[in-house]
């Protein structure tokens, strides 16, 4: 089996089960943080259960996020030992700061935070919880700093064939990454949120303990009508932003085979990868044009033509990533994004009104629990398939990253090994969201609560 | 000293806290069957370390990410060249985790044994195999041109890296003991102490064969002559003031000494090393050193500002936990038993 096709499997498969975890870590970890001050600030007991119940979730959901994350950080070197020879001197810094930083922080407090609710005063465990979340923050901001770097390396020097850093503060105020960072962890808050706002829900549908999910509700509609909002924005201006340094991948994401002055943004296309063109499409004048470069008058580059150029600058070769994954990926995370400020704002809108539990609301939250996570995956798709053949954009090709030494059996070995285990996790990991997120459940677990203190010890 | 020994110094305290704070987790959980009787026992043992571990794990991926981000080349020949046993080394490190944390979330016998065959399995694996891959790592491993490796998974499993696994696993194992004997409720701890001081024996009888193995398979000790110089010897000393101090019931001191231990074989490894990283055992010219393996030297100066930022204020906080869960787990602090 060709060792590059399973690598590059491995990586798709073991990072998306990895992001997962991820926004929701990020997005709970703030919500649950929140929740907590409001019960150290009021002293109302609702907000304590409120921050326990959550919390919980938010712990089963940690523990597959850190170990899926070592796997990623290894798999670098394990399969792509070139790639990591070629970028270590920039790549490896984010990287290391992410582990002295943030893992350091979220893993430590973590722990105090579980085990210290007893033992430490009530501010110093407010205190690590905000420190954990704080931590998985920061994570994302110094892993998306070496993400950024993959879409427009900036500050470096290539000396003999590998990539060596000549400013450092370039790499840390990579446009890309100003762009990359807000729109990632807005996504990841729009995450959190709706889990709140679904499983709160669920338990309102069921008349379960309706001031605490009533609240929680409402402290979740807040976090998506704000976050999903910014997070299109942010992602509007990433896209303006991609123009500039990755046209090809904005072109691909448009399905525009040729340039067009002024650009139609395509809102249908049947794609022919091979014959390089789309038929059946429905398009929209102006459109393009005017989100690409905010006039109706600007061209937006073709898919042939910047292989032309491509051609030119970098050598023979085909540099068109998949289009119609590209294209797709990119219409879903889109059209879902939308689907989420529409539903943030009319529960707003029923809240203000006093109708916040009407059932087709409720049931509508509950579904939408699970559409982030597809939304994600579908921007992460568009980004990094988007980008191909490049790994690094413009300077190392994915096929010329791969370890020479590891076999397609070895390969082979560790992506059914890791698919099998990560399989087998997720469904223990449902399983145990289901339990401790449903309503019959919560009912005795809060009950074992009241007495206990070190419940959430192991 | 230049900034690539310095670097590679910061490398091996890394791997040296983290052998030290894993060690005694790891040694914990090979020893969950042994010292705990019933499903209360077996929570005590487990919250011992409950705390701790998942932050104790964060010390490889920094040494991890250290690695790559001064020593990339380092990064990625040890990574692609230790393929299969890295591969079981992350298998065990999931379901360890995930046995750890998910084991008291659901209630029937059958779900706590599964999670604890994932504990005892998921902490003696990486124990032994830590020490197979170190020990490969000073002996040098087949590395050619361009810095490929070129051997397989039999390469690695040779009988004197297998030894160097029985030893790290042995050592661990009785860290965690005396871990236990520290931390554990009374009677928890009594058992633990008995055990090390049982462990004792064939653990020291492992490591004298290692010792003599060590002369004769690689160049760590060619420099010193036949005295092996005063860090392994300091080594030895500590390894046999642990069971001393163990049976005067000096517990502290005996954990301390154990710890003392696994640092002073890390040093005496990585200090073999030197300046080379990964000696190659197809001649030397392909042996990686601290210099054709390294960043830039602007990519070290600034990781060396965010290390001497960064460094004090983790070991700072990390400290603040131990301090914070510094008394035993008592029975009655387990809730339900």
């Amino acid at each position: 089996m060709d060792p590059l096709l399973l690598a590059r499997w491995q990586f798709g498969v073991t990072t998306a089960f990895h992001y997962i975890f991820v926004p929701l870590t990020i997005g709970l970890g703030l919500i649950v943080a929140v929740m907590q001050s409001f019960h150290y600030r009021t002293g109302n007991d609702m907000y304590d259960r409120m921050a326990r119940f959550w919390g919980k979730l938010f712990v089963i959901n940690f523990a597959l996020g850190v170990v899926t994350g070592i796997v990623q950080e290894f798999q670098f070197g394990m399969n792509w030992s070139q790639y990591s020879r070629f970028v270590g001197d920039i790549f490896g810094i984010p990287l290391a700061i992410e582990a002295l930083t943030a893992f350091f922080l979220e893993s430590t407090f973590l722990g105090i935070w579980l085990f210290g609710r007893d033992k430490l005063p009530k501010a110093m465990h407010l205190f690590s919880i905000w420190m954990v979340a704080i931590g998985s923050t920061l994570s994302a901001i110094w892993i998306l700093m070496a993400n950024s770097w993959m879409q427009q390396p900036v500050g470096y020097t290539i000396v003999d064939g590998r990539a060596r850093l000549s400013d450092a503060v370039a790499l840390f105020l990579n446009p890309q990454l100003q762009v990359e960072a807000p729109h990632t962890i807005l996504a990841a808050l729009t995450t959190g949120g709706f889990f709140v706002l679904g499983i709160s829900a669920w338990h309102l549908i069921r008349h379960h303990e309706r001031e605490m999910f009533l609240r929680s509700a409402q402290i979740a509609l807040v976090v998506v009508a704000v976050a999903s909002l910014l997070t299109a924005t942010s992602g509007h201006e990433q896209a303006q932003h991609g123009v500039q340094i990755q046209p090809m991948k904005l072109a691909a994401m448009e399905a525009l085979w040729n340039s067009e002055q002024p650009a139609s943004f395509s809102l249908f296309a049947s794609i022919d990868q091979k014959a390089g063109t789309s038929t059946r499409e429905l398009k929209l004048p102006y459109l393009l044009s005017v989100l690409a470069y905010g006039n109706t008058t600007s061209e937006v580059k073709g898919i042939h033509q910047l292989q032309a150029q491509d051609v030119a600058k970098y050598g023979p070769g085909n540099y068109i990533p998949p289009v119609a994954v590209v294209y797709w990926t990119f219409r879903a995370m889109v059209g879902l994004g939308v689907l989420f400020i529409l539903l943030s704002l009319s529960g707003l809108v029923l809240w203000w009104r006093g109708h916040l539990e009407r059932r087709w609301f409720l049931r509508l939250a509950m579904l939408f629990l699970f559409l982030p996570y597809l939304a994600n995956f579908a921007g992460w798709i568009t980004t990094e398939m988007g980008r191909q053949p490049w790994v690094v954009q413009g300077l190392l090709r994915t096929s010329s990253a791969v370890s020479p030494n590891v076999t397609g059996t070895d390969v082979a070995i560790t992506f059914f090994g890791f698919t099998l285990l990560y399989g087998i996790l997720a469904v223990v990991d449902f399983y145990l969201l289901y339990r401790f997120a449903r309503p019959v459940t919560s009912v005795r677990q809060g009950e074992q609560d009241a007495g206990l203190g070190d419940v959430f010890a192991y | 000293m230049d900034i690539n020994t310095i670097w590679y110094a910061l490398i091996a305290v890394l791997f040296i806290g983290y052998f030290f704070l894993e060690g005694f987790d790891f040694g914990v959980g090979i020893l969950l069957p042994f010292v705990a009787r019933d499903d209360t026992d077996r929570r005590i043992v487990i919250n011992t370390v409950g705390p701790f571990w998942d932050a104790n794990e964060v010390w490889l991926i920094t040494a991890g990410g250290a690695m790559f981000a001064a020593f990339p080349n380092w990064y990625a020949t040890l990574f692609s060249g230790f393929y299969l046993p890295l591969f079981l080394i992350l298998v065990a490190l999931i379901l360890r985790a995930v046995g750890f944390e998910f084991r008291g979330k659901l209630d029937g016998a059958g779900w706590r044994r599964t999670a604890d065959t994932a504990i005892v399995l998921g902490s003696a694996l990486p124990a032994f195999l830590w020490g197979v891959a170190l020990t490969n790592l000073v002996r040098g491993v087949p590395i050619g041109p361009d810095m490929v490796f070129q051997g397989n998974l039999l390469t690695l499993l040779n009988p004197f890296s297998l030894l160097g696994g029985v030893v790290s696993l042995s050592v661990f194992a009785l860290h965690g003991a005396l871990f236990l004997n520290l931390r554990a409720d009374e009677s928890i701890a009594e058992r633990s102490r008995r055990l090390a001081l049982r462990l004792w024996w064939p653990a020291a009888a492992v490591l004298v064969v290692f010792f003599v193995f060590t002369y004769s398979q690689t160049d760590l000790f060619s420099r010193s002559g036949l005295v092996p110089g005063t860090l392994p010897v300091l080594a030895m000393i500590m390894f046999v003031a642990s069971t001393v101090l163990a049976r005067l019931r000096w517990n502290a001191w005996a954990f301390v000494t154990t710890g003392l231990t696994i640092v002073l074989a890390t040093v005496v490894a990585f200090q073999g090393l030197y300046p080379r990283v990964m000696p190659s055992s197809l001649g030397r010219a392909y042996d990686l050193t601290i210099y054709n393996a390294s960043s830039s030297p602007l990519t070290l100066h600034v990781m060396l500002v965010v290390a001497i930022v960064f460094v004090p204020i983790v070991l700072l906080y990390q400290g603040y936990s131990y301090w914070v869960f510094r008394r035993r787990v008592t029975r009655r602090s387990i809730p339900g038993s």
